[in-house]
């Protein structure tokens, strides 16, 4: 088997088992509707800044439901020994790596399709034409994110309170995602295109694709410990 | 030797050598700070090639090197920013800025920090050395795309004094201050080697009571 078929065959599983349970979608959507009101109340802005200050605000809110997803990543697999089975079965690590991330992504996009034009209603924002291209932006970004979420989630996999330890390793790794896609988006808000953040397109670009190929090399290492 | 070599660095640098012509005594605290971030680096570079090698062959001496000079890149890292604070306060005016080379050294130390506190909180021997690699391997990649960006985001501190471009590194500060610098990054560096080889010494000794441990248990 190639590792396309692999790789979907392990993603139509967990999406199976997430259908069935809808407790991480359920939980990261709830929690970033929450996150929306909480910066609401907190920051109360005039509308002229929250304009300014919504890439940020958005990413601090995907970020954190991101990671609540991540945690729960490998929960099926903790339970009833799982994670032996099916590393004992003849599947590409590299597969089950891709899967994960993708699960991961595919979670964290349903609930960014939501989250963002929520966020444009609730906070009176115009500029509904420029969604398009910020929800790309944020595309590229959250593929970084779960990339590396993906693998440092199998590394704090036997670890105490690593629930807690997730984010401590996690964040700092990220900081480039986090600065190129809040710049990209401050752009594109301000001038209605990117402009002068190509670059940090790119460097958004490089990140991912140096992350897919370390997490396909890596993963056997990581998850067989 | 490496303790009689920072002092005479030290002596050199703080009493001998002439105090800058623009920034006075204070700079005398580069004799610290320029040799202590190069001890950091170096250390961060042993960690990410002890990572490679565990991963590759297995051997527990590549990864008791690796977590050896993790320990030591923290300190060094932790010691570089409270040198450049104490500096920083009389020069800038503030004890911190969010410049781009202290924005990357302080995350430096978090990543690090991060990959201390993942060891400390797996049980399992072997499982937290393989996860640790990981993380040093990752760690290290990641540094040149945090450069960028954080170079992108802001920059503030000075450029580089000594190693410029276009410049030869000789022709950028007099020689006077030159010497003791030197002689304090060889220090640095022979510190570095001697803790670290106590360091690997007190892994090896660890890692041979914990064998007999469960020699005797079987």
């Amino acid at each position: 088997m190639n590792l396309l078929k692999q790789t979907s065959l392990v993603f139509w599983k967990d999406l199976l088992l997430e259908l069935r349970r809808r407790d991480s979608l359920l939980t990261m959507f709830f929690f970033g509707t929450l996150l929306l009101f909480v910066f609401h109340f907190s920051f109360d802005l005039p509308p002229d800044k929250v304009a300014e200050m919504a890439p940020a605000l958005l990413w601090l809110a995907f970020l954190f439901t991101g990671t609540l997803g991540l945690t729960q990543l490998f929960q099926v697999e903790r339970e009833n020994h799982c994670l032996e089975a099916l590393l004992l079965s003849p599947l590409d690590r590299g597969a089950l790596f891709l899967a994960k991330s993708c699960f991961n992504l595919f979670l964290m996009l349903l609930v960014e399709l939501v989250v963002m034009p929520l966020f444009w209603i609730l906070f009176n924002l115009h500029g509904w034409n420029l969604l398009p291209q910020l929800f790309l932006v944020t595309l590229l970004g959250t593929v970084g994110f779960c990339v590396l979420g993906t693998i440092m989630s199998a590394v704090t996999l036997r670890a105490r309170a690593r629930e807690l330890l997730l984010p401590l390793v996690l964040f700092p790794l990220m900081i480039p995602v986090i600065l190129a896609t809040i710049r990209c988006m401050e752009n594109i808000m301000s001038a209605g295109d990117l402009g002068a953040a190509a670059s940090w397109l790119r460097l958004l670009l490089g990140f991912d694709v140096i992350f897919v190929t370390v997490g396909i090399l890596i993963f056997d290492r990581v998850i067989e410990g | 030797m490496s303790l009689g070599a920072i002092v005479v660095g030290l002596y050199w640098g703080l009493v001998i050598a002439p105090p800058d012509a623009y920034q006075g005594e204070v700079q005398r605290i580069m004799y610290l700070h320029l040799p202590s971030i190069l001890t950091a680096y170096l250390s961060y570079f042993l960690v990410f090639i002890g990572s490679c090698m565990y991963l590759w062959k297995r051997e527990k001496r590549d990864d008791i090197l690796a977590h050896s000079a993790a320990e030591i890149g923290v300190l060094f890292t932790a010691l570089t920013i409270i040198e450049g604070s104490i500096w920083g306060r009389p020069t800038w005016g503030v004890w911190w800025t969010w410049d781009a080379r202290l924005t990357l050294t302080a995350i430096l130390l978090l990543i690090y920090t991060g990959y201390l506190m993942l060891r400390s909180l797996i049980e399992d021997e072997n499982r937290a050395a393989s996860a640790a690699a990981v993380l040093g391997i990752i760690g290290f990649l990641d540094i040149p795309l945090i450069h960028m960006s954080v170079y992108w985001w802001r920059t503030l501190h000075q450029p580089p004094s000594i190693l410029q471009p276009n410049k030869a590194p000789w022709e950028n500060i007099a020689w006077p201050l030159l010497i003791p610098l030197l002689i304090n990054i060889v220090a640095f560096l022979l510190l570095l080697f001697y803790l670290l080889s106590l360091r690997y010494r007190l892994g090896e000794i660890r890692d041979e009571i914990r064998m007999r441990r469960l020699e005797q248990s079987a």
